[in-house]
């Protein structure tokens, strides 16, 4: 490889149902930030990667044209890049394509998302990933996939679902102390199981808001990283992976794809137990039960006994192994292709000491970020170290 | 940097300012209207299902009888072989109990729930599921590792689409009982 390739500065928006600003605005704002963090200019930048969903959730084509300017992206080398929900944790591996091939020295990584335009609710425009010809006539919304999965996961290992609804309870706590948070909240197991069924087995305080926000990060290559930071934050692995879309065909109670982008990412970081080196994590967590399924898919729980870690305590802040310390998308927000981004900045945040109030004890020295999205079935994965 | 030593941006809209009109915002409903071509596996597969039957497609290489139907083998890469009849019955992998409708709004009160499922069909290769949904069964009762079977609509009222299954009900004397298919990953 070309050259190692460390985080040196974030931004990030808040995280809110409907925002005043565009979404450009919103990049722009978190692009600004990322670049002031680590008093960089957009001089300094020499490629830059935007990530963003869906174009139906703006009803704006082209939406990476759309948003360049935000992302300062024009008159550079410019990428939109786009995995569904695993695009905010596909844009550091992205942006290190960038840097790592030794092809630049920076990139400058922004996520961005705008939800709310797609009205009555984004949640419509879901149903046009389903197959054309043989899904979308059963009239589906993306929820029957999530509930579907749960049951398939809490059936085939027995898991009691008061113990799942501890993800959601611990994670929307955890965002009180996020700055960026939109549900941050302190809430019972009670609460959750009492609070409206979307679709059995999923609650309303199961599943993650839908959001507008946006997050961004810079990169540097070896000799640049240490220039402008003498806390760089290096991406030791990445690993990305698709399983098959034909989700109905798939095995619903383990995510496959998530495991083998971890053991891509592991390989490179030379992890060999991860339970034990991957001292804090981010796994995407946009329905509770996907907290745990993803920590089993990334090897941090065996099958069937992350929730028995969450009952333990082991997974809270102050836990052995923390589990998305943020408050992730349950707390902090779901702006689609920027949740990902935020639970990198979490770790990056983390691993150097500078999360505030959700600083987890013990000083971490390894971590990594995961997101998933697609049809369901891409993992992408980011370790990083200090 | 710790996020707490800057001013975030994104100013949230208040639900109060949205109603009173005080939010200006451009609203436009594009009227795009596409036809979908089935191709060559889902246009068979569409057609058998007009005549009441389920069809699949077989790679002789893996030996995957594979549904819905598929012209080549994505992980042999290479052509599928041949078609291959399957039941019209089958096995409740996964289901759920929904109670919001395609776009999150509710369904209203003292209407039924939509029942989707993932349904193992048999004659498939083990565990080749697809999605469809549940009916004549009281939500309660709906257990994965159920036998079931399509009900199809009226001959005359077929059209020659997935929608031709109304819907599985249960299997009311199952010859055997299944507990879902146990895969390895
Ligand atoms: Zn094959």
């Amino acid at each position: 490889m070309g050259q190692k390739v460390a985080i040196v500065g974030a931004g990030i928006t808040k995280f809110v149902r409907r925002a005043q600003e565009t979404g450009k605005e919103l990049a722009w704002q978190a692009a600004k930030m990322a670049l002031d963090s680590c008093e960089l200019t957009l001089d300094d930048i020499e490629s830059v990667s935007c990530g963003t969903a869906p174009d139906a959730f703006d009803g704006v084509h082209e939406k990476g044209e759309y948003l360049s300017d935000g992302c300062g992206g024009w008159r550079k080398p410019y990428m939109r890049q786009f995995v569904g929900g695993g695009t905010g944790v596909f844009a550091p591996i992205h942006g290190w394509l960038h840097v790592a091939s030794g092809m630049f020295d920076t990139c400058l990584v922004v996520c961005a998302e705008k939800m709310s335009s797609c009205h009555p609710h984004p949640q419509g425009a879901f149903k046009t990933i389903f197959d054309h010809t043989t899904e979308q006539p059963l009239d589906p919304t993306l929820v029957w996939i999530f509930a579907m999965e749960y049951n398939r996961y809490m059936t085939t290992y027995g898991i009691d679902k008061r113990d799942i609804a501890l993800v959601s309870v611990k994670n929307k706590k955890n965002a009180m102390d996020h700055p960026a948070a939109q549900l941050p909240m302190e809430i019972t197991v009670d609460d959750v199981l009492n609070s409206e069924v979307l679709a059995w087995p999923v609650n309303r305080l199961d599943i993650s808001p839908t959001s507008d926000g946006a997050a961004a990060i810079v990169l540097a290559g070896e000799h640049a990283a240490k220039r402008i930071t003498d806390k760089p934050v290096w991406i030791e692995g990445v690993g990305w992976n698709l399983d098959s879309a034909y989700w109905a065909s798939r095995d619903l109670a383990y995510p496959r794809y998530v495991e083998k982008a971890a053991r891509m990412a592991y390989d490179m970081a030379g992890i060999r137990e991860p339970k034990k080196e991957i001292e804090i994590a981010e796994p995407y967590d946009p329905f509770t039960y996907k907290e745990l399924h993803h920590m089993e898919g990334l090897l941090l729980a065996d099958r069937g006994e992350a929730p028995q870690l969450l009952v333990d305590g082991v997974t809270q802040r102050d836990g052995a192994r923390p589990m998305c310390p943020s408050g992730g998308a349950l707390g902090v927000g779901n702006p689609i292709a920027a949740t990902g981004l935020m639970k990198t900045i979490e770790i990056f945040l983390q691993l150097r000491g500078e999360a505030g109030k959700r600083q987890v004890p013990g000083s971490p020295r390894c971590g990594l970020a995961q997101a998933w999205g697609d049809l369901m079935q891409v993992g992408t994965v980011v370790v990083l170290k200090r | 940097m710790e996020l707490e030593k800057f001013k975030l941006g994104a100013t949230n809209l208040k639900q109060k300012d949205i109603e009173a009109g005080k939010v200006l915002s451009i609203r436009q409903t594009p009227d795009l209207e596409y036809a979908w071509d089935n191709g060559v596996a889902i246009g068979r597969y569409l057609k058998e299902l007009k005549e009441g039957r389920i069809i699949a497609r077989k790679c002789n290489k893996c030996g995957r009888v594979m549904i819905p139907p598929r012209m080549f083998c994505e992980l042999c890469f290479r052509p599928t072989d041949e078609w291959v009849y399957c039941k019209d019955t089958g096995t409740v992998n996964t289901f759920s109990i929904c109670h919001i409708n395609w776009d999150a709004s509710r369904i209203p009160e003292g209407m039924p729930p939509h029942l989707p499922a993932v349904i193992e069909i048999d004659g498939a290769s083990p565990g080749t599921g697809i999605l469809h949904l549940l009916g004549e069964v009281e939500p309660e009762k709906i257990k994965i590792g159920m036998r079931v079977k399509a009900v199809w609509k009226k001959p005359e009222e077929r059209e020659g689409s997935i929608t031709d299954i109304m819907y599985f009900k249960p299997l009311r004397n199952p010859s055997k009982s299944g507990t879902g298919s146990k895969r390895r990953s």
